[in-house]
């Protein structure tokens, strides 16, 4: 791996009009500055920067993970530590075949309820909504979910899913990245769980360091041979 | 200049007094700093863009900065009394607008983004000092800037245009004057003048300024990028 340059808000990346900017960058003049601290990545003509802090920024097809925190006459209103609160229309949820005299949204989810959703609609003007049809989406009922800054997301991943892949295999779990900075995880025993949980919290540390798909299964295996044990 | 002029503290008229930064203090913020510049400390915290209550405050197209600038009763010589005074609320809204101009505001509309100063011992410069922890603060909550603004004040003590005024010497000046800049995009964002300057001692005075805002940006970016060579990876 090529040595990981940490950039800083303000700070002159490339110079001259043949680049581009990408994510977390912008153009001054003929200029190109990095807006947030992150590592800088240069792909072709495309200057961009990992940012390294910051809020889960909503865009249309992410996968999220959200926490229902208030449920209205047609639709709940659901936490996805975002600036903006999402929105579950009851029509999505009970499949275009909602009857307010019958469906209990209540009933459904509560506050409180856990749901893997998808965004369908976000711009400027109005606040997210989500779908929760869909495979692999729908409300949460096993696992764990777990914590992780949502601009450390990348690196969970990895380079074409090297790191969560060695998780899923290690870990012999599956694992739910809400791009929102929720994990769930859910494995054949609670241990399995946390050891992943574990490894999650290491890469969250260890983002900016190189190797670190190296360490992590150093941890998965000494992990897995101690609660073998 | 006269480069003998010795001042009160036995700084040189173009020093700036002792600095120190350090980012991600508060656990609980999104982002913070902590800044000492000589006996001048001052806390930060930023949170957001988070969504902003009450919604009719919200601008539809950008975020919008709330900024408090507070200082703590013990932080002066006699008690301050914690109610926000007529000085803090116009320096809330200077600094505001000092920073308004580096962050990304439309890149968050109808949020908000709240910045809360508090000045734990004033000795001369507060309004810098918190305009410098800002920067970082921001940056440290990911909060995209088109530059780190960094903040000295100038003032004309005893005759001499002398950099980053201390209390003592704030007091007897003839003239003192914040100034805030964004270096690395040459923009003026703060420039405010007590007294009365010469336009020849004003171009100096400015000239100092911009001096120590570069010196101010280098420690803030020393500071910011040793937080990541400082952890490098367990091994284990």
């Amino acid at each position: 791996m090529s040595e990981r340059k940490i950039v800083l808000p303000g700070e002159l990346l490339v110079e001259g009009g043949e680049y581009q900017p990408g994510s977390n960058v912008f153009k001054y003049g003929e200029r190109l500055y990095a807006s947030k601290i992150g590592i800088l990545s240069i792909v072709k003509q495309t200057v961009s920067v990992i940012a390294l802090h910051g809020v889960y920024e909503p865009k249309v097809g992410d996968t999220v993970i959200g926490k229902i925190v208030d449920v209205g006459a047609f639709s709940w209103t659901v936490d996805i530590r975002s600036p903006y609160t999402a929105v579950l229309n009851a029509s999505d949820y009970f499949k275009g075949r909602f009857n307010p005299a019958k469906d209990s949204l209540i009933k459904a989810l509560k506050p409180g309820d856990m749901i893997v959703a998808q965004i369908v609609d976000f711009d400027r003007t109005k606040n997210p909504v989500l779908t929760v049809q869909g495979p692999g989406l729908g409300g949460v009922t096993k696992g764990i979910i777990v914590e992780l800054s949502p601009s450390k997301i990348p690196r969970l991943i990895g380079k074409k899913g090297s790191m969560i892949n060695l998780l899923k295999k290690e870990g012999k779990c599956q694992i739910t990245i809400g791009k929102n900075g929720l994990i769930h995880i859910v494995g054949e025993k609670p241990e399995y769980e946390e050891l992943v949980a574990q490894a999650i919290k290491k890469i969250e540390r260890e983002a900016h360091t190189t190797g670190l798909t190296d360490r992590i299964m150093k941890f998965m295996k000494k992990g897995r041979e101690l609660s073998v044990n | 200049m006269s480069t003998e002029f010795v001042r009160v503290d036995g700084r040189l008229p173009d020093q700036l007094r002792p600095i120190k930064m350090v980012v991600g203090v508060l656990d609980r913020a999104d982002g913070s700093a902590y800044v000492e510049q000589g006996n001048t400390k001052v806390l930060v915290a930023v949170y957001g863009p988070r969504e902003l209550h009450p919604k009719h405050q919200a601008s539809p197209d950008s975020a919008i900065v709330r900024c408090r600038y507070h200082m703590a009763p013990f932080s002066t010589k006699e008690r301050k009394t914690p109610a926000p005074s007529r000085r803090e609320i116009e320096l809330s809204k200077v600094i505001k607008d000092a920073m308004s101009q580096a962050i990304f505001l439309e890149n968050f509309p109808r949020t908000s983004i709240d910045v809360f100063i508090e000045v734990l011992e004033a000795d001369g410069g507060t309004r810098c000092a918190s305009i410098n922890a800002c920067s970082l603060a921001l940056a440290n909550a990911g909060i995209p800037l088109r530059d780190l603004v960094s903040s000295v004040a100038v003032g004309k003590y005893k005759g001499h245009i002398i950099l980053d005024l201390n209390d003592e010497e704030d007091e007897a000046a003839e003239a003192d004057m914040p100034v805030a800049i964004m270096p690395s995009l040459n923009k003026v964002t703060l420039l405010q003048v007590n007294g009365v300057l010469t336009e020849e001692e004003f171009k100096q005075a400015f000239n100092l300024a911009i001096k120590g805002c570069m010196e101010i940006n280098r420690i803030q970016r020393e500071t910011l990028r040793s937080v990541y060579s400082s952890i490098k990876g367990e091994e284990d």
